[in-house]
């Protein structure tokens, strides 16, 4: 059996799944030091579960990263250190950060000797003097964590791996953040992106550490999985030195768990709350991902999180008369007491759907005086709008099956265009816990070769051979490893053979390999 | 006159967007470059060509390479090396620097050099959008010869070429020297006259692109509608607006090619149009009827919020509006549609004006 948990802000979900079958689930308020709250849940379920059952996993989907970010809260004393002399020196690292972000982790930042052409040939080759000297340095000026990027290191990590054991060598106790290992090509976002994980790594060896030696004593031996914002797993070490590919599991968890609950894989899921409505697509069971630079804390950074769409429209989206105007404005969490049908005097978006015939909100006898001719022409644009949000996050113009969560989802009929199912499924109270207890384990590759060197075939098998071992070695049951998107992008501007190749795998994850 | 401050930036950064009609690399790192360069000297002078004298001497500059490369090995002051290379062979100081490109990325490589070297930037460029060849100026189909030309690395490495048949061999050279410098260089080339400029570039271009912006920006700002800002701002016309139903894309010889379908909403609903590029959008036909040709500018932005869209952006379902806008003058003349009219992007296909009314 597994446990699945997701720590969000106000709650903290968890279900024990058999399975794919649902055991047990449970809610309870999110503890200030998140962990005593995520024990509770484990020791409840652990003991809620038949005498002869085991828990094999306990799989934990948290937004506590997210908001170490944006609190400024735990950050470590980190520097950015940029492989790429004598080429890329003019946007140093951390250049378009927010001065308060950059200031409370130090804004230490050092340009070395290193890095690579778009080819594979070096910029400059790795001066191990330099780089002694800037970790001695680095050491002095009080820094424990250190991001290296260097450029194109998409393309050949070696130069990263080099100053990474110079580093340690010289100050064995300074944690170290790959930028190869966190993002793709886009030197400035992927290294805001190690950038940001490099300021997390302490706080995530504390929580991770707090977590298993809470489940230790609590007598569960389990191995504890963090969930990825692709939807993939990765181990309790990983996250430890990974956090950042948690920051977003949230959204991802939520549709996976959703669809799931649904029994399908390809699905719009679309989560329609108190002021507004998020829409995601699943592919084979993963959220389609945003392709445009993403904000975290205000920094831009291209690692892959899934694409959402969202629109300002919820239960309590304010509806005004005489033209009709709906929203954007929402009374939001006030709804049961300004809402019509709760007896307030503020026309909502839920009062219209139960003046169209929704039940089991509030009561129907406060909306006598609304007009049938508005409330069917505001239902109908409700309707139109969260139709829209389905069709904008599609992939293709295919009718998929839609599948409706969130208290809001009343306002939406079953007679849905461009669906070709439309689900509501129960339980979806916990679909985050749910997402994060069936989640498989992954690899992905991003890397540009070069055809000078090598067949193109070549090329896209050394790439669906690194990301299966990707996917084994974050352990995946070898024998289930399959390939699930290959992307091959020439690139544009340049007659020559360079192949950006993107492949992504994933397989269930091997309980048997662990511990 | 006028000075280009760090706020005018994300305004050039939106126009240029959009009159790189799909092409030319996203602005984004050329404007963070030339926002850390104003920051540390001050505001860049934008000269409006009419302001040239006889004694200007002014360089063309811009950068060459895939723009995906551009995004990791991030140029820094290659085109300020190649300024002083043209200087340096020619024995004259530049006493302004002018945009090859306002679409793209090149908008704003101009402002780099001018702030170190203390120069001002002329209001004009050799394209008024963008192009994806060296030999596709206004300036050297009327004239102008492509060389001398300077092509810089990072490291410290100059490649010059002092003369070529023609513009075609300039760009095939300064391709190949490119590649080498690892697909990421700058250039600078062709010292002009102020009446060279005044007669053979296309003029104002950096006041239209940050006009552009900074229309968008204000439209936004006060929830009104981009596309009739943008409209007011440039005298043009929506072709069309709808979604993206189907999008076909693929690299042949460096050039990004391919198609995108878009169905009509609104009053344009049971219609379909067709936009054909190759790196920039070439071709827009109505059902099946040309309704706009390079080298008029087609642009797709979102309809929303008036965003420029590059074709490696585009994606099923975006809501797009695609905005026509007349090519400059310099471009439909016999000579101008032979450098960059349909037949020189392979299209057996009469140009004809795109009508406004």
């Amino acid at each position: 059996m597994h446990i699945g948990i997701d720590v969000g802000g106000t709650n903290t979900d968890a279900v024990l799944m058999d399975g794919d079958v649902l055991a047990g689930k449970i809610k309870s308020p999110t503890t200030p030091d998140v962990t005593s709250g995520i024990i509770s849940c484990i020791n409840t379920l652990n003991a809620s579960k038949p005498n002869n059952a085991k828990i094999d996993a306990v799989m934990l989907g948290t937004t506590h990263f997210v908001n170490a970010l944006l609190q400024r809260a735990g950050l470590a004393h980190s520097a950015a250190l940029r492989l790429c002399l004598p080429a890329t020196t003019m946007l140093p690292p951390l250049v378009d950060w927010p001065d308060d972000l950059r200031s409370s982790i130090g804004g230490h930042t050092y340009m070395a000797n290193g890095g690579h052409e778009y080819d594979g040939r070096e910029i400059s080759s790795i001066d191990e003097i330099e780089l002694r000297t800037i970790a001695k340095k680095m050491n002095d000026e009080g820094v424990r964590s250190v991001s290296i990027s260097g450029v194109f290191s998409p393309v050949d990590d070696s130069h990263e791996k080099i100053a990474a054991d110079i580093i340690t060598s010289e100050i064995p106790s300074m944690k170290i953040t790959l930028s190869s290992e966190i993002g793709r090509v886009g030197i400035l976002e992927r290294e805001n992106a190690a950038m940001l994980n490099a300021c997390l790594v302490e706080v995530a060896a504390k929580t991770v550490a707090a977590i298993e030696t809470a489940m230790g004593s609590a007598g569960l031996e389990a191995p504890l999985f963090f969930s990825q914002n692709d939807g993939t797993l990765m181990q309790s070490e990983f996250a430890a030195q990974y956090p950042v590919f948690t920051i977003a599991s949230g959204p991802t968890n939520s549709m996976r768990g959703a669809a799931f609950l649904s029994g399908v894989l390809d699905a719009v899921v679309i989560d329609i709350g108190g002021t507004s409505t998020d829409g995601g697509m699943l592919v084979k069971g993963f959220p389609r991902e945003a392709i445009v630079a993403v904000d975290v804390a205000g920094v831009r950074t291209n690692f892959r999180m899934p694409d959402v769409f969202s629109i300002a429209l919820g239960g309590g989206t304010v509806i005004k008369q005489n033209p009709l105007v709906i929203g954007p404005e929402s009374v939001g969490f006030r709804l049961t007491k300004e809402g019509m049908v709760f007896g307030g005097d503020q026309l909502t978006a839920t009062d219209i759907a139960v003046a169209n015939g929704a039940t089991g909100v509030g009561d129907p006898k406060f909306l006598s005086d609304i007009n049938d001719s508005l409330a069917e022409q505001a239902i109908n644009e409700i309707q139109k709008r969260v139709e829209d949000v389905a069709d904008q996050i599609k992939v293709s113009s295919h009718p998929v099956p839609v599948v409706l969560v969130g208290g809001g989802s009343i306002l939406v009929k079953n007679s849905f265009q461009g669906a070709s199912d439309v689900l509501r499924p129960s339980n979806a109270d916990v679909a985050n816990a749910i997402g994060a207890a069936i989640s498989q384990v992954g690899g992905q590759v991003e890397k540009v070769y070069s055809l000078t060197e090598m067949s193109r075939e070549e090329a896209l098998n050394l790439a669906k051979e690194e990301a299966t071992n990707k996917a084994i070695d974050a352990g995946a049951d070898p024998a289930s490893v399959e390939i699930m998107d290959i992307e091959e992008i020439p690139l544009a501007y340049l007659p020559s053979n360079a192949l950006r190749v993107k492949v992504k795998s994933v397989g269930n994850l091997d309980t048997s390999k662990q511990n | 006159m006028w000075n280009v401050v760090e706020d005018d930036l994300e305004s050039i950064a939106i126009g240029a967007g959009i009159l790189g009609t799909g092409g030319g690399g996203n602005p984004y790192i050329g404007m963070l470059r030339a926002k850390q360069l104003i920051r540390e000297n001050g505001p860049v002078k934008v000269l409006s060509p009419e302001e040239l004298d006889e004694n200007d001497y002014i360089v063309c500059v811009g950068g060459i390479g895939a723009p995906t490369v551009g995004i990791e090995k991030v140029r820094d002051k290659q085109s300020y090396y190649a300024l002083k290379a043209i200087e340096d062979f020619t024995g004259k100081k530049a006493t302004a620097i002018i945009s090859n490109e306002i679409g793209g990325s090149n908008s704003v490589e101009p402002l780099i050099p001018a702030s170190l070297a203390g120069l001002p930037v002329v209001d004009a460029d050799g394209m008024g959008r963008a192009f994806p060849e060296v030999q596709m100026k206004t300036f050297f189909v009327y004239g102008i010869p492509a060389y001398p030309m300077a092509v810089c690395d990072e490291k410290g490495n100059t490649a010059l070429i002092t003369e070529a048949l023609d513009g075609k061999w300039v760009e095939r050279m300064a391709r190949a020297v490119t590649i080498q410098m690892g697909a990421v260089a700058c250039y600078a080339l062709a010292p002009m006259t102020a009446h060279q400029i005044q007669t053979t570039a296309v003029l104002n271009s950096m006041t239209l692109a940050k006009g552009l912006g900074e229309a968008v920006r204000v439209a936004r700002t006060a929830n009104e509608d981009p596309i009739e800002a943008l409209l007011n701002a440039h005298p043009g016309k929506v072709l069309f607006q709808g979604k993206i139903i189907d999008l076909d894309r693929q690299t042949t010889a460096g050039f990004a090619r391919g198609q995108v379908v878009i169905e009509g909403m609104g009053e344009y609903e049971s219609n379909k149009l067709t936009v054909e590029f190759q790196n920039e959008n070439l071709v827009a036909r109505l059902n099946s009827e040309i309704i706009c040709i390079v080298p008029d500018l087609i642009c797709i932005v979102d309809t929303e919020r008036g965003e420029p869209i590059t074709t490696e952006l585009l994606r099923y379902g975006f809501r797009v509006t695609v905005l026509g806008f007349p090519a400059p003058e310099l471009w439909k003349t016999p000579e101008g549609l032979a450098t960059a009219g349909p037949s020189a992007f392979g299209y057996d296909v009469e140009y004809a004006d795109l009508e406004l009314t």
